[in-house]
């Protein structure tokens, strides 16, 4: 069973999101332990650019696995404020530590998220 | 309602690894235990043990044993030595691949093929329907029969190892050749200079009641040389880098062995060393004939996005000119990697071919296969 943690929200497409989710408001986004376990070691990520618009729901990115390419949908919608340049070179950070160092982009939001998972509601997606 | 899955006699050993289990050819087996790239490089550096439970076995016994696998697969079994092995095919009267196969020789009149777990009952009732006349007998012993793998460079001195007796012709054994071993103390394997990963190693056939003892002592007699539990996904990894073909992707029932690049398997015979009739001779010759309107080659890219199965290959302007049937990004090369099937003026090395990844089209050169190669 794979890492939940308490203190994020989730999308039903496995991206976590870290921070309050009112509109104006920055927030980290990055794929949950379960989603990389999934796809496998991971070998290449296709993040939005900075200043990009992310709409939620809405495919943003790609993750490329020896094994397998899933796309990614942002879980909340805004512009694009930074993105995680280190998976670059080494995206197998992603499966290393899904939930720090392997963040994939930030995000000012645009309109709140009201929809997100709490940790129990998406654990029970994955049980 | 679905059948329920077919768990193989490792199956407890898998969960108790940790290993990720999927849904595969009516099976759950393991798709990874540690990490893909992990397992994959053990295997090009020292050593991995596969669980090919899954895979089809099927015993051809009877005085006409030779003669009825003559008639009824593309290669001249009849030829293959004493404890042989031989890589050849089942194909329809009209040259499609029904599956590709190993058939190992255990005695004169005695014969195992190996088949793809999903084409198993297929291969089984195809060959019974080409039995009529000869003095010789099917049975299916999948379930009777653990097969487990050990390939990698250290696989030959970790098999010797793991012998009571036997350890010597383990050492002299030939690729494509096999041997009656006794595995820790009593247990009897036939073990088998083979596999699917373009590296040395061995697949040793066990009862399937002495599998977790086999497994266990592969475990234990391989962790010095870096020996690790390796899943499905490294094996297709494997394979791919090696140009080997995968039933389903590579090779249907609409490809001939011509198509794919294989028609060195099918043994027509010659003037002074015919051979006789057998299932798809005339198609097949046609098709040696005519040619391929469509040929498997080898892709290579520079970017990171790999073709994957499926997706189209094209040409300048966007339009489909072929079909992608394997692509990963090559854990040992560090670039995607794919086989596809082109029209032929498109399959001479050094072509660049558009894939649509997607929606974006990514630049690929036709190489020859296959793209790795151990050092011998």
């Amino acid at each position: 069973m794979s890492i939940v943690p308490e203190d994020l929200a989730y999308s039903a497409e496995h991206e976590w999101v870290s921070g309050d989710t009112d509109e104006g408001v920055e927030v980290t986004v990055g794929i949950t332990e379960h989603a990389a376990e999934a796809l496998g070691d991971i070998v290449y990520v296709e993040a939005p650019r900075v200043g990009d618009t992310v709409i939620a729901g809405e495919v943003c990115g790609e993750l490329e696995s020896t094994k397998a390419v899933s796309e990614m949908y942002s879980p909340v919608s805004g512009t694009v404020t930074a993105v995680n340049e280190a998976l670059e070179s080494s995206p197998e950070t992603i499966n290393a530590d899904a939930y720090g160092e392997g963040w994939i982009f930030k995000v000012e939001l645009s309109e709140d998220a009201p929809d997100l998972l709490d940790a129990e509601a998406y654990a029970a997606t994955i049980a | 309602m679905a059948d329920a899955p077919l768990h193989s006699p490792l199956h407890a050993q898998h969960v108790a690894l940790g290993a990720t289990i999927v849904p595969f050819a009516g099976w759950e087996m393991p798709v990874r235990y540690t990490g893909d790239i992990a397992e994959h490089s053990a295997v090009r550096t020292a050593a991995g043990l596969f669980d090919l439970s899954h895979m089809g076995e099927i015993a051809v016994r009877g005085d006409d044993a030779a003669a009825f696998l003559d008639f009824a697969l593309v290669g001249r079994i009849s030829a293959v030595a004493l404890w042989g092995a031989k890589y050849t095919m089942l194909c329809t009267p009209e040259g499609g691949v029904i599956d590709d196969l190993i058939v190992y020789r255990r005695d004169w009149d005695h014969f195992v093929i190996v088949a793809n777990a999903a084409n198993k009952d297929v291969v089984v009732a195809e060959l019974a329907s080409r039995l009529g006349g000869f003095d010789a007998a099917l049975e299916d012993i999948s379930s009777d029969i653990a097969l487990i793998a050990v390939q990698g460079p250290r696989a030959e001195g970790i098999v010797a190892r793991m012998c009571t007796r036997g350890a010597d012709d383990i050492v002299a054994m030939r690729y494509y050749t096999a041997a009656n071993v006794l595995l820790d103390g009593d247990i009897h394997a036939f073990a088998a200079r083979t596999g699917y990963t373009g590296e040395d190693g061995f697949e040793l056939f066990v009862n399937a009641a002495d599998a977790a003892a086999v497994w266990g002592l592969a475990l234990a007699t391989g962790e010095e040389d870096g020996l690790i539990p390796c899943g499905l996904s490294s094996r297709d990894t494997l394979r791919l880098e090696a140009g080997m073909p995968l039933y389903g992707q590579e090779l249907t029932r609409e490809t001939t062995p011509f198509d794919a690049g294989l028609g060195r398997i099918v043994a027509f015979g010659t003037a002074a060393n015919p051979r006789g009739d057998f299932v798809g001779r005339e198609a097949l010759l046609r098709a040696k004939v005519e040619g391929s309107a469509r040929v498997l080659v080898g892709l290579t890219g520079d970017g990171r996005r790999a073709a994957r199965s499926g997706y189209a290959v094209v040409d300048a302007d966007g339009a489909p000119v072929g079909v992608v049937t394997s692509g990963a990004p090559s854990p040992t090369l560090g670039r995607p990697i794919a086989m596809a099937y082109v029209p032929p003026t498109l399959a001479e090395p050094g072509t660049t071919v558009g894939i649509d990844v997607r929606g974006r089209r990514e630049e690929m050169t036709v190489v020859a296969l296959p793209f790795y190669s151990r050092a011998s």
